[in-house]
């Protein structure tokens, strides 16, 4: 099940993280209590041209080290410090969330057309895969994943935990997990993020073993073994690295069926056979509403068949995504209009320039 | 004599006292109860039994009047998936829209839709004997209409001309779907066929849309004689050779 939801404004006017989280606890029903997190672009203002590095930590001393000698390794670290959490009584916390402001040294990535990020890549990637009691969940600039799992993650708790209402985000993403399969670890719950893109996904992918070797083999390394890790990869990977425009990487992702292709005009059948062709391997299926972000935009989706919900309200400058109606009102009690999307029209809201 | 009426205002309450309190009125007599500043609270009327009427503002979550058997729910807004879900006597009146998989497996009653609804309204609708449910939707449906149908009568009026439904009666082996205006055959779905609304059909489904019309305000003669396609079961078994092979 899983409840998700997302926040605009077009304008970069600030939100604290107060709204979000009365949105998200009206739909706890789609929750099991075991895990939640929130994801905020526009909080580190004062370190804006950092990589902002959210890490958990087994402990302070020899995980940490092995952190500060990776991020030492491929540039420099501006400053860092443990994020400010405050107990809450049915929540464990069983490791240390811990930031750092750090700024990726671009010389190490020749020939990169974004070498800042393939440097953030590649340390992301090196620190997870090692599993030294480290874990990089969230690495993008100026903006900041907040999550935890296991008993207790509802996400009033998880809200509380980081005291969410203390940042201030022009877009805000969150989610509800609703344990289905694996056993929950911190770093599990959605969002997942990668420098520019977080995601939330209310789901099942029944092809992540296809995506996930597609991703896998143009050198991202799948380590957290959730969705919302493959999609942020494929994501990426088509937008960044190939340069495909969002609406296309959608239509990549969750392509129109054949029968719908073969009832197009001659040039869009040429288009649309020719993407699912080149991205065979990174078509999702299964049931799924994705809702990710980047600094720029902030775009939802749903699969072909439309086995999940999705609604999308509007309200003066913001566009909201959201898996139920009653919590775009809970934050937005005068919205202006309420739409149902149909599947394979993507939503895509933009951040004025 | 007096109709009793209680007020119940839900502004930050869980579904689960609020909808022990709207029990509890109608065990109590209530003939109408008025629920105020509903907000994604689900399950409202669920299971209730009697002819009580309850009027619901705001945005209620879903699986609404699911198993309900005789009371009306009203609701002043929009709904969220499953409105009527096996719902088995009684009415729903939504005023605004509803979500995906309206009038899930319903086996009984009336599910009446001023707006729009999701995917899959209809599916796996249900009779036996003298239990019937109807369904009709003023605005338009989406894909997969009147999935797995297995009985009941789904009407859609496409009141805006907004009608994008494809797939439409997929895995239909009972029941029919009457959509206003014509259904292009590319939007049915295998195990679907159209065929015209006959003279017997038009009356049988007059009394609905006068009731439907008298419930939104609208006027109901120029839906009743307006054009329809029906749309019934090309088989009893769609899938036979999908699954097995004799």
């Amino acid at each position: 099940m899983c409840g998700i939801f997302g926040v605009m404004d077009k304008r970069r006017q600030m939100m604290d993280g107060s709204g979000i989280r009365q949105a998200l606890s009206i739909m706890n029903e789609r929750g099991s209590g075991e895990g939640a997190g929130y994801a905020a672009y526009g909080i580190y203002p004062d370190y804006r041209d950092c990589y902002a590095l959210h890490v958990f930590l087994d402990n302070a001393c020899e995980s940490k080290k092995v952190v500060d000698a990776t991020l030492e390794q491929w540039g420099a670290i501006e400053h860092d410090e443990a994020i400010p959490t405050y107990d809450q009584p049915n929540l464990r916390a069983p490791c240390t969330p811990w930031r750092y402001f750090f700024r990726p040294d671009p010389s190490l990535a020749p020939g990169s057309a974004t070498p800042e990020k393939d440097v953030i890549t590649n340390l992301v990637m090196q620190i997870n895969r090692a599993s030294n009691g480290a874990e990089v969940f969230s690495s993008g600039k100026n903006v900041g994943v907040f999550k935890a799992g296991g008993g207790g993650a509802w996400p009033e708790a998880v809200a509380d935990y980081y005291r969410i209402e203390d940042y201030e985000g022009y877009i805000w993403l969150a989610h509800n997990r609703y344990a289905a399969s694996n056993p929950e670890l911190w770093e599990r719950p959605d969002p997942f993020n990668l420098h520019d893109w977080s995601v939330v996904e209310n789901g099942k992918i029944t092809t992540y073993g296809t995506n996930r070797r597609y991703v896998e083999s143009f050198g991202y390394t799948c380590s957290n073994f959730t969705d919302s890790e493959v999609i942020t990869y494929l994501i990426d990977l088509l937008v960044r690295r190939h340069g495909l425009d969002i609406n296309l990487a959608i239509r990549a992702l969750a392509p129109p069926y054949w029968e719908d292709i073969d009832q197009m005009p001659k040039t869009e059948q040429d288009l649309n056979r020719a993407l699912r062709f080149a991205y065979g391997s990174a078509t999702m299926n299964g049931p799924f509403t994705i809702v990710a972000a980047n600094p720029d935009m902030m775009v939802g989706f749903t699969d072909r068949g439309k086995l999940r919900p999705m609604v999308v309200g509007e309200c003066g400058d913001c566009l909201y995504i959201s898996s139920e109606e009653a919590a775009i009102r809970a934050m937005e009690p005068n919205v202006e209009s309420i739409m149902m999307p149909a599947a394979g029209e993507p939503v895509i809201g933009r951040v004025a320039p | 004599m007096m109709v009793k009426l209680v007020t119940i205002d839900a502004k930050g309450m869980h579904y689960t006292p609020l909808n022990q309190q709207v029990r509890r009125a109608v065990e109590d007599g209530a003939d109408e109860v008025v629920v105020q500043n509903v907000l994604g609270q689900r399950f409202i009327g669920d299971g209730l039994k009697g002819d009580a009427t309850i009027h619901v503002y705001g945005v209620p979550g879903g699986d609404l009047a699911m198993f309900m058997s005789g009371p009306t729910v009203i609701v002043h807004g929009n709904a969220e998936h499953a409105p009527g879900n096996t719902m088995d006597a009684g009415k729903v009146v939504i005023h605004g829209s509803a979500g995906d998989a309206v009038a899930h497996s319903m086996r009984g009653g009336k599910v009446f839709i001023r707006g729009n609804i999701g995917y899959r309204g209809g599916i796996h609708m249900k009779q036996y004997e003298a239990q019937r449910p109807i369904l009709v939707v003023g605005g338009s449906a989406q894909t997969f209409l009147g999935e797995y149908m297995a009985g009941g009568l789904l009407i859609v009026l496409d009141l805006d001309g907004a009608m994008k439904a494809r797939g439409i009666g997929s895995g239909i082996h009972g029941g029919e779907i009457i959509i206003r205006g014509d259904v292009d055959d590319a939007c049915l779905a295998a195990g679907a066929k159209k065929v015209p609304l006959t003279d017997e059909d038009r009356r049988r489904i007059a009394p609905v849309i006068r009731e439907f019309a008298g419930d939104f305000g609208l006027d109901p003669e120029p839906l009743v004689n307006a054009d329809y396609t029906r749309i019934v079961p090309a088989s009893a078994r769609p899938f036979a050779g999908k699954y097995t092979w004799e």
